[in-house]
């Protein structure tokens, strides 16, 4: 993967394979601290022990179309390769959390990348599953929540183009707004 | 700046258009390979291609949908259409341009763009 966004977007899917309702998504990081952590957490089906022991495996999977699964491995070696580390947790019928943590500054570490597109990607394919983007930094934090805007459309499905244009446009500015350059 | 109150504008628009979508059997479907092969290969911009061009097109019987891996990963990103009365039709190794080509020439037009077929590619 070239972008943290893009391996959150793969890992959200598998949150909503296992059939989340709820999926929060934070990134805080932190230039007084070097540190980058990412946190994705689902109400999805979770895991039993033994297939969680092993879920770091590319060869344990839960896809059908042949036996190996990289969507973890991948953000585990991303976490490592950048002096980072690599958790999840999950209980049967409760959930998943995971969290990867990364040294911010390290030159390995990967750019977050467009949280916008994934968020408007995820929304798409799953409209109607309640997504939370929490994204801090030392300036402050940046919430992006689908209840408020189902709220607001009020029956209007948050799968139309002109309100994934409204996702995309206003988690851009608001991340904009949390960002260090602006300060 | 973006605000919810520009959301608002976004509703009333929406909901004064709603009900035209014509009956279910006729849609289109524009299925696009979001596992983590296609997601590594560009899915996700040739997705948001596809969503906006069918949007700003206003196709009405046209949806896009998200799936998982199609399971020809080296051929991702994959962008499959299911038409009516018609064989699927399956794409390799879209990017954006062709992903709004497409929505242009096969789904507007009428005409599979072979050259990026499945069957071209093999």
């Amino acid at each position: 993967m070239k972008e943290l966004s893009l391996n959150v977007l793969d890992l959200a899917q598998n949150a909503l394979s296992a059939g989340a309702r709820h999926i929060e998504i934070a990134i805080e990081e932190s230039e007084a601290d070097d540190r980058l952590s990412l946190r994705i957490a689902d109400d999805g089906s979770g895991m039993d022990p033994d297939f969680l022991a092993g879920v770091t495996d590319p060869f344990v999977t839960t896809r059908t179309t042949r036996p190996v699964g990289m969507g973890i491995p991948l953000i585990k070696m991303a976490a490592e390769m950048a002096e980072g580390d690599f958790r999840i947790r999950s209980q049967k019928g409760e959930g998943t959390e995971l969290t990867a943590t990364f040294r911010r500054s390290h030159m390995d570490r990967m750019p977050v990348g467009d949280m916008a597109g994934t968020l408007a990607a995820l929304v798409q394919g799953a409209p109607d599953v309640d997504y939370i983007y929490k994204r801090t930094t030392d300036c402050g934090s940046f919430t992006f929540d689908t209840a408020l805007i189902r709220k607001e459309l009020e029956g209007v499905p948050l799968g139309e183009p002109a309100v994934l244009n409204w996702i995309r446009e206003y988690i851009v500015s608001g991340e904009a707004e949390v960002m260090a350059e602006n300060m | 700046m973006k605000t919810l109150e520009d959301l608002k504008k976004i509703r009333e628009e929406m909901q004064s258009q709603i009900n035209l979508r014509t009956d279910e059997s006729d849609v289109t479907r524009i299925v696009v390979g979001m596992a983590t092969c296609g997601i590594a290969a560009g899915a996700r911009p040739v997705l948001e291609a596809l969503v906006n061009e069918v949007g700003s097109r206003k196709l009405q019987n046209v949806v896009v949908t998200q799936t998982g891996c199609i399971g020809v990963c080296r051929l991702e990103p994959i962008v499959e259409v299911y038409e009516k009365g018609q064989e699927k039709v399956t794409y390799v190794q879209m990017d954006p341009d062709k992903a709004r080509k497409l929505v242009s020439e096969h789904l507007v037009n009428g005409r599979v763009v072979q050259a990026w077929t499945i069957g071209a590619a093999e």
